[in-house]
């Protein structure tokens, strides 16, 4: 089984491959270009910082993009995005302007605004993670999170799992052979690693 | 429940080997760091941090190496610091495998790093130093040098400007607590987690379990970084999360009630 980990630069990119090695992948395959993302059995979109350098950064491979719809939507390929590579998925990201994502989960990623002020942002560190909408790969438990914006679903079909900071937070949204997480698996420990086991045997 | 506080141990790295300093002068070697990373993630760290206090006047490569080799093998979040001072300094950091970089002393030379930084890679990964000493009841100052050297800026003004700039939590030492075993400076930590928005990590001084308590009840700290009381053995992580959990305060679970 192939899993192509889309490099378009991510600062989280090795982490995520030393975790997938490490939850049972034997074929991690570095893909920067369509071609690699054809023949993949499995897609995994990491992602670290703003939304719109994240944005821009995949765009700029080539066919990559394409390559990721027609795996998901021709193919039923099972995909993960992860951290900033789940709010992609969303209609548009609001970070530093308004800018178009992958539009495969409707939705909007917004900044953090909690009312109560001594709630601090970035959300960051361990948290739970609470199922919405029974899903084979979310499972209850305490996972890593690391982030200023949060995705706003449309759909509440489409919200798998959420948390809470100053208020329901996402934590994962998903549909059909798609799935983003907020947080880290990669930086979860043993919760993240058998997320990502379960994500390797998921036969959707 | 809401975010859990932070246990977070943090291990100085001289020459590629773990030391502590008390006060920062006198070293005792304890250890390869890649080990002691692997034995805090199986003991559930929170997280982990590296500091280089070496990184000023030695080779960069040595502590790339140990995150590359860290990163392989553990799978929680690492924050490096020590002798960051450019945006491709902390490159070179997170590509290793870093999730996080400190910025120490460069910030109080040229502030504007911490936004080089946070606009190329995102307010998350950058972590914020604030070193400081009290020179006055209620007033600390920002010192540098391993807290020898005195800069004059107002440690509060000092933490409230990195926050605007874009770090995305701060690292808050006490240079008077640090090594001594006495405790956070608890105002100070105070002082500057309600005058920002982000996160603060409280730094210096742990001696005991309390002490960890006092950082978040009284210091108002979202994470609490320590280092001998978990090097020598004096306390598992364990401990400290049972410890704040006793007082009220949202910890992770025990590690043993995970499964992989």
């Amino acid at each position: 089984m192939s899993i192509a980990l889309i490099d378009y630069g991510a600062g989280n990119l090795h982490s995520v491959h030393n975790a997938l090695v490490k939850a049972g992948a034997r074929d991690v395959v570095l893909a920067a270009d369509g071609e690699v993302v054809r023949r993949a059995d499995r897609i995994v979109l990491p992602g670290v910082g703003a939304f719109r350098a994240c944005r821009d950064g995949l765009y700029a491979l080539p066919g990559v993009v394409e390559a990721m719809g027609e795996a998901v939507q021709a193919r039923g390929v099972p995909f993960l995005g992860i951290c900033v590579g789940m709010q992609l998925l969303a209609d548009e990201g609001e970070e530093f302007g308004s800018h178009d994502g992958l539009g495969w989960v409707p939705g909007t990623v917004r900044l953090i605004e909690p009312a109560d002020a001594s709630i601090k942002v970035p959300h960051m560190g361990w948290n739970d993670v609470t199922p919405a909408t029974p899903h084979p790969l979310i499972v209850p438990g305490e996972a890593y999170f690391l982030h200023s914006y949060h995705f706003a679903a449309k759909d509440p079909a489409h919200v798998l799992a959420t948390t809470d900071h100053g208020g329901p937070i996402v934590a994962a949204v998903g549909r059909d052979t798609i799935v983003g997480v907020q947080f880290h698996p990669e930086k979860s420990q043993s919760y993240g690693l058998s997320f990502l086991s379960r994500f390797l045997e998921w036969r959707p | 429940m809401t975010v859990r506080v932070r246990v977070i141990p943090c291990l100085d790295v001289a020459n590629g080997r773990v030391v502590k300093g008390v006060n920062f002068v006198d070293l005792a070697d304890a250890g390869d760091p890649v080990e002691q990373a692997r034995l805090y993630d199986s003991m559930g760290a929170d997280e982990l941090c590296f500091l280089d206090i070496t990184a000023s006047h030695e080779d960069r490569g040595t502590i790339l190496d140990i995150v590359r080799r860290t990163a392989e093998v553990c799978f929680m979040p690492v924050t490096v610091g020590g002798g960051v001072r450019s945006a491709e300094d902390a490159r070179a950091l997170l590509l290793a495998g870093a999730d996080k970089v400190a910025v120490n002393s460069a910030a109080v030379a040229r502030p504007e790093v911490v936004a080089d930084i946070a606009d190329r890679f995102g307010s998350q990964c950058v972590v914020a130093s604030v070193d400081a000493r009290r020179v006055a009841e209620g007033r600390w100052e920002i010192f540098t040098h391993g807290g020898r050297r005195a800069t004059g800026i107002d440690a509060l003004e000092h933490a409230t400007r990195l926050a605007q700039l874009g770090a995305g939590e701060l690292l808050v030492t006490s240079m008077d607590g640090d090594g001594t075993k006495q405790g956070y400076d608890l105002a100070l930590t105070r002082a500057i987690a309600d005058a920002v928005s982000v996160p603060v990590i409280a730094s210096g001084g742990v001696g005991t379990l309390d002490h960890l308590v006092e950082g978040v009840v009284q210091g108002h700290a979202s994470a609490v970084l320590a280092a001998s009381i978990f090097h020598f053995g004096q306390h598992t992580i364990a401990e400290a999360h049972q410890a704040l959990s006793k007082a009220g305060i949202a910890v992770r679970h025990p590690i043993s009630l995970q499964t992989l």
